[in-house]
C-alpha cells in the first residue's frame, strides 16, 4: 500500500494504474525493442475485420471474417508516415502460413494463433464465431501472432512469411511451390506416438513434462475462472432488483424518500458495472490461451527431436549389425545365431569369391551407413541447439509475458475493488442522508 | 407533536403503582365526570378541573392529561428534533451488557444482564442490576402488548434460529442478540407510558421472575379492549388510519421483497465463493510446477484466498444483522395491523352503541348511557394512542433502517478495501521483482544469445564443434554410443 512504501519503490508503483491494453502494448513493445531487422524496416497491424460472403470449395455460400493487415515502413526521422500497404487475409491463410512455419522450422516454437473457436466461455459470452466481440479478440490474437513472427531472430526472416505480408495473390502458390507438404509427413509420424526412444534426452524429457504440466494446469485455470465470471455475474446483476424496490419503497417515504431513491441507483450502477469488468477480464484469458497453445508448439519439437534421434539410433543400431556381420564373415566365427551361419554350417562354407563379394558389398554398405550416421548425428546437433536457443528465449519470454499477465490481472482486480468502494460509500451517503 | 413524560405527576407520589388504574380500565372511572355534564363531541377533559370538581389523579399517561402537559410543555419539540433522542424521560435508565453462558443439565442458555438507574418512585430502589435471559423479555413483551393494546410495542430480535444454521453461542450472535435487546429496552424505557408498565417495572427489579404470577390485577386491563362486544362492524376508517394501514401493507410488501434479494444475494455470494476457492487452487498447483514464475502465482493465490475470507466475513455478517432485523420488523408490522384492527373494533363499539342509544333517545327520550360515552373515552384515547405511537414508530424505524442499510453498505466497503490492499500489495511484490529481473537480462543479453541473420557460417563451426564436444556430453549419450560403434 502507497503508505508504507520508501521513497525507492514509488517509481516502480507509478505503473499501477496501466490498463490492461497498455500491458499488452508492453509485451508488444519489448517485441519491438529486441529489435529483429524486420521490425526495424517495418510496422505491422492488424487493422480491421470484415465480413465476406462468397462461394466455397463445395460451391456453398458461405460468411466469413477477413482481417486487413497493414504495412508500413518504420517511423523515420523528420518523415511523414508513409500510407501503409494493406491487404486481407482470413484465417484460413494464416493457419496456412502457420503449418508451413512448424514444417519448415521444426527445431522453432512457433507462436500459436487465437482459438478457432470459442472455448471456455462463460455464459454471457458468446461462442459464435460472427459475434463482433470474438471477431474483435481473434483481431488482436492474429496481430499478436505476426508481431511474435516478425520479432523472431529466425522465423523473421523467412521468405514465404514477408510474401505472406506483401503479395496478397500470389502467396499461396508460393507457399505450396516451396513444397512443404512432403516435409508435414515426418512431421505428423513425429506426433503419433509410434516408436520409443532407447537413450532419451533428459532436458526434452522434462521439457515435454513441464509443457504438459502447464497445458493442463492453464486449462484448469480457464474453465473455472469461467465459472468464476458466471457466479460473480449474478451476485453483481441480483443487486440490480435492490434498485427496483428501493424506488417503490421511497415512494411511500417522506423523509426517506431520496436518499432511498438515490441509493437504488447506485444499486444500478453497481449491477451494471459487471459487464465491463468481465470484459476486461477476457484480454487475461486470452492471455492465457496464448500459452496454452504455445504447449502445443512445443510438445511438437520435442517430439520432433525424439523422432530425429530414433532415427539417429535406427542408423547407429544398423551400422553396428553390419559391422557384426562383416567381423563375422571376415573371421567365420558365429557370435551370434543366424540363419546364414546355420545354413554355413549345414551346406558347408561358401566360396572365397563369394565371400570376397559379401565382404565388398558389406564394406560399401558399411560406408553407407556410417556416412547416414554421421548426417544424422549432425542433424541432431543442429536440432539440439537450434532447439535449445530457441526454447531458452521461449522460457524467458513466457516468464515474463506470463508476469506481466498476472499484474495486469492485479491491476484489474483493483480497479473492481475501486468501483465497488465507490459505488457503496455513494450508497451508504444516500442511506445516512435518509 | 410529543408526548412529554409527566414528571411533575409521577413523582408527587400520589398512589402507589398498583393502584393507578390504566385509563381504559373498567373498574373505577375517575376520568368521567358527573352526570350532570352534557356529552358532545369532542369532550374536554379540563372540565372536570375547571369545575373545581376534585378529580381523582388521573392515570399519569391518559390522552386529556398528555394534552394538557403539551400546552404546558409546549417548548420541548419546538426544535423539532427526533422525539426518539433524549427529549423524554430522564429519570429512567436501562442497559443490556455483560452476556454470560449457562450451562445446566437440562439446557444451556445465555443470560444479560439488566441495569436500571431511577429515580422514580414506582421503584423501590435507584439502581437494579438483574439476570435475564431471551425468554424474560419474550415474556416482558407479551405482557406489553396485552396490558397496553393501544400502544405499539418495539420489536425484539429473532425469537428462533435455525440450529446448524447459525450457532446461538457465537460471540457475534450474542453481540447482536444483544444490541437489539438492548435497543428493545431502552425504547420501552423511554415510551411515556410503557415505562410506567408494571410488568416492566418487575422485569427490571424482580431477583426471580415469576412469569406466572402476572399481576393478576392488571390483567383485567387487557379484558377491556379485547373483550370489545363483538358484532360491531366499522363503516369507515378515519383517513389517517387508512393512511397506516395502507402504508403498512406496502411497507411490509417491500420488506418482503428486499428479503428475498437480500437471500438471493447470500446464495449467489456462496456460489461464487466455492469457485473462487477452487480456483484459487489451481494458481497454488500451477506454481509449484514453476520457477521464475513461483513466487507471483503463489502471490495471486493468496491474494484470491484474501479475497475468498473477506467475503466470507461479509456473508456472515448479513446473515446475522442484516437479515434478522428486516424479519423482525416482518413480524413487527403484523402486530401493529392487530392493533389498527382493534382500533378499528373500538371505533365500530362505540359508533354502535351510539347509534343504538340515539334511536332510543329519539323514541323514549332516554339520555346517552354512560357507557356509550366510555366507548367513546375509549376510542378516542385509542386514537391518541396510536397517532403518538405511530410518529414514533416511524422516527424509530427511521433510524433503524438507516442504520440497517447504512451498516450493510460498510460491510460492502470495507470487503473491498480488504481485496484491494491485497492485489496492492502482491502488485508491489511482482513489480519489484520486475526491476531486480530487468537489470539481470540487460546483462544476459549481452552474452551471445543473439542470433545472426546471416548464421550459415555460424552453424557450420558449430557442427564441427558439436561433434567434437559429442564425446564430451553426458546428455548425448546416444552419440557416444554411436561413435564407438
Amino acid at each position: 500500500m502507497a503508505d508504507s512504501v520508501s521513497s525507492e519503490e514509488v517509481a516502480v508503483i507509478s505503473n499501477t494504474d496501466i490498463t490492461s491494453t497498455e500491458s499488452e502494448n508492453n509485451i508488444i513493445n519489448t517485441m519491438v525493442e529486441r529489435g529483429t531487422a524486420l521490425l526495424r524496416k517495418l510496422e505491422i497491424n492488424v487493422a480491421e475485420a470484415e465480413k465476406r460472403t462468397g462461394k466455397n470449395t463445395v460451391n456453398m455460400q458461405e460468411t466469413y471474417t477477413v482481417y486487413l493487415i497493414e504495412i508500413r515502413p518504420a517511423e523515420t526521422e523528420g518523415g511523414t508516415p508513409a500510407a501503409p500497404d494493406t491487404l486481407w487475409r482470413r484465417y484460413s491463410e494464416f493457419e496456412l502460413l502457420r503449418t508451413y512455419l512448424l514444417v519448415t522450422y521444426p527445431y522453432i516454437i512457433i507462436p500459436p494463433l487465437p482459438e478457432k473457436r470459442a472455448e471456455f466461455v462463460w455464459h454471457k459470452l458468446s461462442a459464435d464465431n460472427l459475434d463482433p466481440d470474438f471477431v474483435e479478440r481473434r483481431r488482436v490474437g492474429l496481430e499478436n501472432f505476426l508481431l511474435r513472427v516478425a520479432s523472431h531472430p529466425v522465423l523473421s526472416n523467412d521468405k514465404i512469411f514477408f510474401l505472406f505480408l506483401t503479395e496478397e495473390k500470389g502467396w499461396r502458390d508460393a507457399v505450396l511451390e516451396t513444397g512443404f507438404q512432403d516435409k508435414a509427413d515426418s512431421r505428423l509420424k513425429s506426433l503419433s506416438a509410434m516408436f520409443r526412444v532407447k537413450n532419451p534426452d533428459k532436458r526434452f524429457t522434462a521439457l515435454k513434462q513441464y509443457s504438459d504440466e502447464l497445458n493442463s494446469v492453464i486449462s484448469q485455470l480457464l474453465r473455472i475462472r469461467a465459472r468464476v465470471a458466471d457466479r460473480l455475474y449474478g451476485v453483481y446483476k441480483v443487486h440490480g432488483n435492490y434498485g427496483r424496490v428501493f424506488s417503490e419503497w421511497s415512494a411511500i417515504e417522506k423523509e426517506m424518500g431520496d436518499g432511498l431513491q438515490s441509493a437504488g441507483h447506485h444499486m444500478d450502477t453497481y449491477a451494471a458495472s459487471i459487464d465491463d469488468i468481465l470484459e476486461e477480464e477476457e484480454h487475461f484469458a486470452d492471455q492465457l490461451k496464448e500459452y496454452l497453445f504455445y504447449t502445443d508448439a512445443v510438445r511438437s519439437v520435442c517430439r520432433k527431436h525424439e523422432l530425429i534421434q530414433y532415427e539417429l539410433e535406427m542408423a547407429a543400431q544398423d551400422l553396428a549389425q553390419k559391422k557384426q556381420q562383416k567381423e563375422e564373415l571376415a573371421t567365420g566365427t558365429v557370435r551370434i545365431f543366424s540363419l546364414k551361419g546355420m545354413t554355413s554350417k549345414l551346406f558347408g562354407q561358401e566360396s572365397p569369391e563369394q565371400k570376397e563379394s559379401r565382404l565388398a558389398a558389406l564394406e560399401q554398405s558399411i560406408q553407407e551407413g556410417e556416412e547416414t550416421v554421421k548426417e544424422k548425428n549432425t542433424e541432431c546437433q543442429q536440432f539440439v541447439r537450434a532447439a535449445w536457443d530457441d526454447i531458452e528465449h521461449f522460457k524467458e519470454q513466457k516468464d515474463k509475458d506470463l508476469r506481466e499477465a498476472l499484474i495486469s490481472y492485479a491491476i484489474m482486480q483493483i480497479s473492481m475493488c475501486k468501483k465497488g468502494i465507490q459505488v457503496w460509500s455513494n450508497a451508504k451517503e444516500c442511506f445516512s442522508k435518509m | 407533536m410529543s408526548i412529554s413524560a409527566p414528571r411533575g405527576l409521577a413523582s408527587s407520589g400520589q398512589k402507589p403503582i398498583t393502584e393507578i388504574l390504566h385509563p381504559l380500565s373498567a373498574a373505577e372511572e375517575p376520568l368521567s365526570p358527573g352526570p350532570d355534564v352534557t356529552v358532545s363531541g369532542g369532550r374536554d377533559k379540563e372540565v372536570g378541573l375547571t369545575n373545581g370538581t376534585p378529580v381523582e389523579t388521573p392515570s399519569p399517561a391518559s390522552a386529556s392529561v398528555l394534552f394538557n402537559r403539551l400546552q404546558l410543555d409546549d417548548d420541548l419539540d419546538s426544535d423539532g428534533r427526533d422525539p426518539y433522542a433524549d427529549t423524554e424521560t430522564h429519570d429512567l435508565f436501562v442497559t443490556v451488557d455483560d452476556p454470560k453462558k449457562h450451562v445446566s443439565t437440562m439446557e444451556t442458555y445465555i443470560t444479560y444482564r439488566v441495569s436500571t438507574k431511577t429515580t422514580r418512585i414506582e421503584f423501590d430502589l435507584p439502581e437494579y442490576s438483574v439476570r435475564r435471559r431471551y425468554q424474560d423479555f419474550d415474556w416482558l413483551r407479551t405482557k406489553l402488548e396485552d396490558s397496553q393494546p393501544t400502544h405499539l410495542i418495539p420489536p425484539l430480535p429473532e425469537k428462533f434460529v435455525m440450529k446448524g444454521v447459525v450457532d446461538r453461542f457465537s460471540e457475534e450472535f450474542v453481540e447482536t442478540r444483544m444490541k437489539a435487546l438492548d435497543k428493545f429496552l431502552k425504547r420501552v424505557a423511554d415510551h411515556p407510558v410503557l415505562s410506567f408498565n408494571p410488568h416492566l417495572n418487575a422485569f427490571l427489579s424482580a431477583k426471580d421472575l415469576n412469569k406466572r404470577q402476572g399481576l393478576a390485577l392488571l390483567s383485567k386491563v387487557g379484558e377491556s379492549v379485547k373483550n370489545v362486544a363483538g358484532g360491531y362492524k366499522l363503516r369507515v376508517r378515519p383517513p389517517e388510519f387508512c393512511a397506516m394501514g395502507e402504508y403498512l401493507d406496502t411497507f411490509n410488501q417491500k420488506l418482503g421483497t428486499i428479503d428475498r434479494i437480500a437471500q438471493r444475494i447470500l446464495k449467489e455470494q456462496s456460489e461464487y465463493l466455492t469457485e473462487l476457492r477452487e480456483y484459487g487452487t489451481v494458481y497454488a498447483s500451477w506454481a509449484g510446477s514453476e520457477e521464475e514464475l513461483q513466487r507471483p502465482l503463489e502471490g495471486v493465490a493468496g491474494c484470491v484466498t484474501t479475497c475468498c475470507g473477506a467475503l466470507e466475513d461479509m456473508s456472515e455478517n448479513m446473515g446475522q444483522d442484516f437479515l434478522p432485523v428486516l424479519r423482525e420488523y416482518i413480524l413487527y408490522i403484523e402486530s401493529m395491523k392487530n392493533v389498527l384492527r382493534k382500533r378499528d373494533q373500538s371505533q365500530a363499539e362505540y359508533e354502535g352503541r351510539l347509534e343504538a342509544a340515539v334511536l332510543r333517545k329519539q323514541e323514549d327520550r332516554t339520555p346517552i348511557p354512560a357507557e356509550v360515552e366510555k366507548c367513546q373515552d375509549k376510542m378516542e384515547c385509542f386514537n391518541a394512542d396510536l397517532k403518538a405511537d405511530w410518529e414514533r414508530w416511524q422516527s424509530n424505524k427511521r433510524q433503524d433502517f438507516k442504520q440497517l442499510l447504512t451498516g450493510m453498505a460498510d460491510k460492502n466497503v470495507t470487503h473491498y478495501e480488504k481485496c484491494q490492499a491485497a492485489w496492492e500489495s502482491l502488485i508491489t511484490l511482482l513489480q519489484d521483482k520486475q526491476t531486480e529481473d530487468k537489470t539481470k537480462s540487460e546483462g544476459r543479453r549481452y552474452k551471445g544469445h543473439e542470433v545472426n541473420p546471416d548464421s550459415e557460417g555460424h552453424h557450420a563451426d558449430q557442427n564441427e564443434r558439436g561433434v567434437a564436444a559429442a564425446a564430451s556430453k553426458p546428455d548425448d549419450t546416444y552419440v557416444t554410443a554411436a561413435a564407438r560403434l
